[in-house]
This record gives structure tokens, sequence and C-alpha cells, in this order.
């Protein structure tokens, strides 16, 4: 819309209008950028300042130097707990792109009842976290849920929330089954803006329907892959609400991943500094694997998918 | 077209300024309005927010008859009682009285100043004094003084039973570990679950801590813990607790799946009233528990008793564990102490114990033993306040008991024991390591 704005028309003797051309002045931004330092770069600071310092919550914070960093790097369990997000974030990923991707590009066709099934597969997302993690505790009770009729059928032992691969592979299914229908939507978004000439060009060429997605829609959608991944794997580092309600960390401490760690740390233990300690390292490396991604796909530069077209 | 709206320049600009000002203002204000809210001779107390509440409701009620001081009663919802608590305490808002589980529960507020000693007002006040049973006056208690009053019914764990499996297989409620052991392979042999354990959460599987370390040991191992000492983990009662805990799950006294086992959604609770499992050691509301999910099996099957002596231990059979009661505890900077403590005083009275006993509660007060009659479950409810009544010792439960920088972490230790991820050897390393 703003392309189409001519530049003569905000000419004016203004000074805030001046240099400004087709953009609000910044007095727009004012609301936001307040809400946004006083509820996240403030807290945030915060947080950076209270790894430094021994907090119980109650007395006033002492510094302690590195010692909450230092014994971040010795401690076994914040290692394991990290080996743990790093295991669920890769499990999410594998389980939900395939599943995302495939079903957006559906979605995004003119088939009959797609927008009758493309409802139902969005219901998911709308149930709360809570809801659904108490659903599939229920679901999954050895002794009077489902899994104790239908378990062995398709080879799944009753007891699987009593196993550690089980119970974090349930979790990873929990968050997958949650959150496919968010990537699916941004599939379908970006599958829907393909141009229709590419399609008619590779038929016209003899390309099937597997060649065209693999030729066409795949490489049409690397951007749209980013994002979809970077907010999936941000998701999974911090994801919490699941394990809180389904495993408290269990069985013994084999769920425990970071998040769950940090609040087991902070709101449990009271150890706040340290709590501290582990969500400014969870900050600092989702944001780096953020930044990673988008750097290596090339999603920074905002290339084109649509180069010379 | 959006620039013509825009290009108001100034005029939207201060437009915007003023907004964000405004809304910072309101940000400020926001954060500094707390201050103003306890004055003008009230008293907020907090209390721990369940069905019970109507109790302390009523009681405050009739205490702001009279008083020129009312209290007002702020109920928050159980699960988050523990953390409102803390982070109100840490704040100018902090209630002036509130609902706590005594020892390490209120030991960090203790320690900064912001907890009343109630001693000599208890020990000057022969309604304080004499209105509770001693044991329990004292559980709740740190380093020999008072800092809290009784206001809640009592909480022994006890063990419960399905009476027609015991009597189906010819066997009596265990009173020794050889009772135990044959009821266990009796039990097993018939295909039933000798104890459901809600295994998924960690504090029913401490309830079994607790019990067998003061059978083994006696109550003075935990004692000397309680009181600071990390290297009372390095007890040989420890160890050989951990290792019966072991030789439990091994022989399958628990079943195989008690790791995935809930107990908030009445799994648990269930196996034992269906009849999948014999046994099951739970606090007393256990009862009631069974009798809203199953009200048949709670009237005619469900049994209970202490539990049972384990061979070779000291401990005597008698001593009881779990939440003797809770108190309620006076903020130190109170600008009302006096009718805090007179508040205080209505815990033990007749009329708020006979609301306990309708209410289905067990009371701490002296007076309480002939009202019990006529408690909705007379029987259970006279057993049990005798079983307290008599016990030598009266262990609060570790969770309550140690402060939480401690009680986490061996919670979380507790769990990784009964999952079969540590060996009771490096169970006991680790609580003596935890700092």
């Amino acid at each position: 819309m703003s392309d189409h704005t001519p530049a003569a028309k905000t000419r004016g003797d203004r000074k805030a209008a001046v240099g400004n051309v087709g953009r609000p002045p910044v007095g727009w931004a004012v609301p936001g950028i307040v809400f946004f330092v006083v509820f996240a770069i403030v807290p945030l600071g915060i947080a950076v300042y209270l790894s430094f310092c021994d907090w119980d919550g109650l007395n006033s914070p002492t510094m302690t130097g590195l010692d909450n960093w230092t014994r971040l790097f010795k401690d076994s369990e914040f290692g394991q707990a990290a080996w743990l997000s790093l295991l669920l974030t890769t499990i999410s990923w594998v389980f939900q792109t395939p599943v995302a991707l495939l079903l957006g590009v559906w979605a995004a066709g003119r088939q009959r009842s797609r927008a009758v099934l493309s409802a139902i597969f969005f219901i998911p997302l709308l149930l709360s976290t809570t809801a659904i993690a108490m659903l599939f505790r229920a679901l999954l009770d050895p002794n009077f849920g489902v899994i104790k009729s239908i378990g062995p059928w398709i080879g799944v032992d009753p007891n699987v929330m009593g196993s550690s691969t089980g119970a974090l592979l349930v979790v990873a299914f929990v968050g997958g089954w949650q959150f496919m229908p968010f990537h699916t939507l941004i599939y379908q978004g970006g599958a829907r803006q393909i141009p229709d000439v590419l399609y008619q060009a590779a038929a016209i060429d003899g390309a099937g329907m597997v060649r065209q997605f693999f030729h066409i829609t795949l490489p049409q959608l690397r951007h749209t892959m980013t994002t979809s991944s970077v907010l999936m794997i941000v998701g999974s580092l911090t994801y919490f609400d699941t394990v809180l309600i389904m495993t408290r960390g269990g069985p013994g401490t084999d769920t425990t991943i970071l998040p769950y760690l940090m609040y087991r740390t902070g709101f449990q233990t009271y150890d706040l500094g340290y709590a501290a300690a582990i969500a400014t390292a969870l900050v600092i490396v989702a944001t780096g694997i953020s930044l990673l991604m988008v750097r290596l796909t090339g999603f920074g530069s905002m290339r084109s998918t649509r180069e010379g077209m | 077209m959006r620039s013509g709206i825009f290009s108001q320049g100034t005029r939207t600009t201060r437009w915007a300024a003023t907004a964000a000002a405004m809304a910072m203002t309101g940000l400020l204000a926001g954060c500094g309005s707390g201050d103003g809210g306890s004055d003008g001779g009230t008293l907020t107390a907090y209390v721990y927010g369940d069905d019970a509440v109507k109790v302390q409701q009523a009681a405050v009620d009739s205490f702001n008859k009279t008083s020129d001081v009312k209290i007002k009663l702020v109920p928050v919802p159980g699960t988050d009682y523990v953390n409102k608590l803390r982070s109100a305490m840490g704040s100018p808002n902090a209630p002036d009285i509130f609902y706590n589980w005594g020892a390490g529960s209120i030991k960090p507020y203790v320690d900064a100043g912001q907890v009343a000693d109630l001693t000599s007002a208890v020990n000057d006040d022969a309604t304080l004094k004499d209105g509770f049973i001693p044991s329990i006056m004292t559980a709740g208690g740190l380093d020999g003084k008072i800092y809290g009053v009784p206001m809640r019914g009592m909480q022994p764990v006890m063990l419960f039973y399905n009476k027609s499996l015991f009597a189906q297989h010819k066997l009596e409620p265990p009173t020794t570990w050889e009772d135990l052991q044959k009821a266990i392979t009796t039990f097993k042999d018939a295909g039933i679950t000798p104890f459901a354990l809600g295994g998924a959460e960690k504090w029913p599987e401490l309830m079994w801590m607790e019990y067998l370390l003061d059978r083994i040991g006696g109550p003075e191992v935990f004692r000397k813990i309680q009181d600071g000492d990390t290297d009372g983990w390095g007890d040989p009662a420890v160890l050989k607790t951990a290792q019966t805990v072991k030789e439990l799950i091994d022989d399958g006294a628990f079943g195989k799946n008690f790791n995935s086992v809930d107990y908030a959604s009445g799994a648990a609770p269930t196996l034992l009233s269906k009849g999948k499992a014999a046994m099951h050691l739970m606090g007393s509301w256990e009862y009631s528990t069974q009798l809203g999910k199953a009200p048949e099996f709670a009237e005619k099957d469900l049994g209970w008793t202490t539990f049972p002596t384990v061979a070779g231990g000291v401990g005597d059979a008698a001593n009881i564990v779990g939440n003797p009661t809770n108190y309620w505890s006076v903020n130190s900077r109170t600008k009302h102490k006096d009718a805090a403590i007179e508040f205080l005083k209505a815990m033990a009275s007749e009329t708020y114990a006979q609301d306990l006993v309708d209410n289905g509660d067990v009371p701490t007060t002296s007076n309480a033993a002939s009202m019990l009659s006529g408690s909705p479950n007379p029987q259970f409810a006279t057993d049990q306040y005798q079983m307290v009544e008599k016990a030598p010792s009266f262990t609060l439960s570790w969770d309550q008991a140690l402060e939480s920088k401690y009680a986490t972490p061996l919670l979380t230790e507790i769990s990784k024991l009964f999952a079969g991820k540590t060996s009771p050897e490096q169970f006991v390393e680790a609580m003596k390591a935890a700092k």
C-alpha cells in the first residue's frame, strides 16, 4: 500500500514529517516501546543482574560475582537438562516439520472438503495447554487410561510415562500434536503465495505432482521453513507447561528440561539467583540458535525466492 | 491513504506522547499503590483455599462482629499458596496473619525476622496454652519457640486397606514386617498390587521414606537433620531405609507401573477402591477422598491402621508421621499484633472445633475428643484422634519440616531413587552433599 504513496503528498514544513517519507512519526512507537521496555527489557536486565547474585526472594539479593555461572558449568543436572532440551527440540522438529509441511501444502490446495478438514486439524491449537496435558495424562494412565487397552495393540507399553525415553517422547508428541496446526497454517500461507504460473510451466514441461513438490514447492517455501523452524526451536527450548503437568520432570529427572529446571530452582527451591543464571543461559542459547539459523538460510538478507521472475 | 493521517505531525506526536506518559504514570502508580491498602484497622489473613475455608470464614465473621480491628480473609487457591505467600512476604503487601505448615515451612520467614515470636503470648494465656494437644503445638515450632497456633484438622499418614480383599485372602492388616511380607506375597500371587502408590508425584513416595526411617532408626534420626545437620543423612538408618525401598520395589510391592500412577487425578485411590491394590499409605484425607469418589467402598470396605514395625528397627510402632495440622502465624511487622493474637485465641474455642468437626476434620484442640461422636465419620475421626494423641512422636512431613532449599532436592532425589535411577548408596551421598 505505502508503495503507492506519492512522496509529494507528505511534503510539509513540519519537522516531524521531513525525511520520514511514508512513515509515521516516532511518537507512534512510544507506547509500544514503553511497554516493551517495562515488561521485557527491564525484567530481562534484572534477570541478568540476579544471575550474579544470591537471592532467596525474601532478603535483599547479595552479589556473589560469577558463582552462579561457574556452578552452571559444573552442575551435572544442568548438563543433563541442556542435553534433554536439545534432544526434545530435535525430536520436535523432526516430528513436526514434515507433517506440518505436507498438511500445509495440501491445505493450500482447492480440494473438496479441504476447508472442513483444515478446521478440524486446527482444533488442538485452540485448546489450553493445561487442558491438553491433563487430557493426555488421563489417556496415558497405566491402569485406567485408553493406553491400557490399546497400548498392547499398537506396540506401546502402557507404562510409557514411567519409562525415561517414553516420557520424553510423550512430551514431544503432545507438544507436536498441539502446535502442528500452527505450523500447518504458516506453510499453508507460504504455499498459497507460490505463483500458479510456476506449476503451469512445470506441468507443460511434464513434471508430475512429486517433481513439482520437490522442485517448486519446497524451494519456494525455504523462507517459510526458516520462520516455522525458528518458532519451533525457540518454542521447544522454552517448553514448560506440558512437562510441569504431565511428568513433573520425572521419572527421576529424565524429562527435566532447562525451563523446568529453572522453575524448580527458582520457585520450588527459591534459589532465584541460580535460576536467573539458567534463564539467562537459555535466552543466550535460544537467541544464538535463531540468529544462526537466520544467517545460515539467508533469511536475514531477505533474498527473494522469486528472483528473476 | 495512510500518509494523510500520519502527516498531521505535531498534533499526533503530542497525543502519542501524552498517551505514553499516561501509560507510564499508570504503571508507576500501579507499582506503588500497594502501600496504602493494609491500613485502617484491617488485618489481612492468607489461608489455603480449599473446602475448609468456610470454617475460617465463620471464625473471621464472628471476630469482626465484636472487634474494632477487622480481619479480611484471603483464600489463595491451593497450588499457588506457597508461591503467593513467598512473593507477598517479600513485598510491602505481606499478610498480617498467614496459614502455614509450621517448622521448616516458615524458617526462611523466621530467619528474615518476619514472623512474630508467639512463645510468651501462648504461655501467658491459658486458652492458648492448654487449648491444644501439646505434641502438635511443639511440632510447628522452631528451636523451642512457638511461631504458630494450630488452626485446622490433623492429617496423620495412615495405612489404608481394602477390607474385603484382606478377608478374601484370610489376612489381617500387617503389624509387623513379617505380616507385611506375607501380605505382599499373597496379593502378588493373586494378581493384586500389594500397595497403591502414586509415584508420578513425589510426595506419596516421601511418605514411605518417612515411615520407614522412623521405624528403622526412630524419630531422632530425622530430628537431627531437621535441626540443620546434613550429616544426619549419613546415619546408617537412612541407608537402610533407602535399601528397604529398593527391596520393596524389586519385590513388586508397588506393582510395575507405579511411576506413572497419579494421585491428584484419583488414579491411586481408585486402585484401592476397585480392589486392584490392597493397601495405600496416605494422609488421613484419603478417607474423604474415597468418600467422595467411591462412597460405598469408603463406608463398607475401607480399613485403616498404623504403619507396621520393621524387622530390626528401633522406632516405636505408635509413632506418627504426616502433617500435625496447619498453623496461623503472625507477621512481625503487623500494626495490630494484639488483635491478631486475640483472633488466634478463637482457634481454641469450642465453636471453632465444632465447625471443624462438622466439616469432617479432626481438630487438634484438647477439647475435641468428646465432640468426635458428632463427626460425619465418628469411627474414623475417633481412631485418628486417639492414634495421634497416643503417639510418642509426630514427625512433620519432611518437605514441610525442611526449608524448600533442602526439601526440593530431597524430593528430586527420592523420585530418582524410586525410579531406579540411583542406588540407595547414591541417594545417601546426594543427600549428604545437598547444601
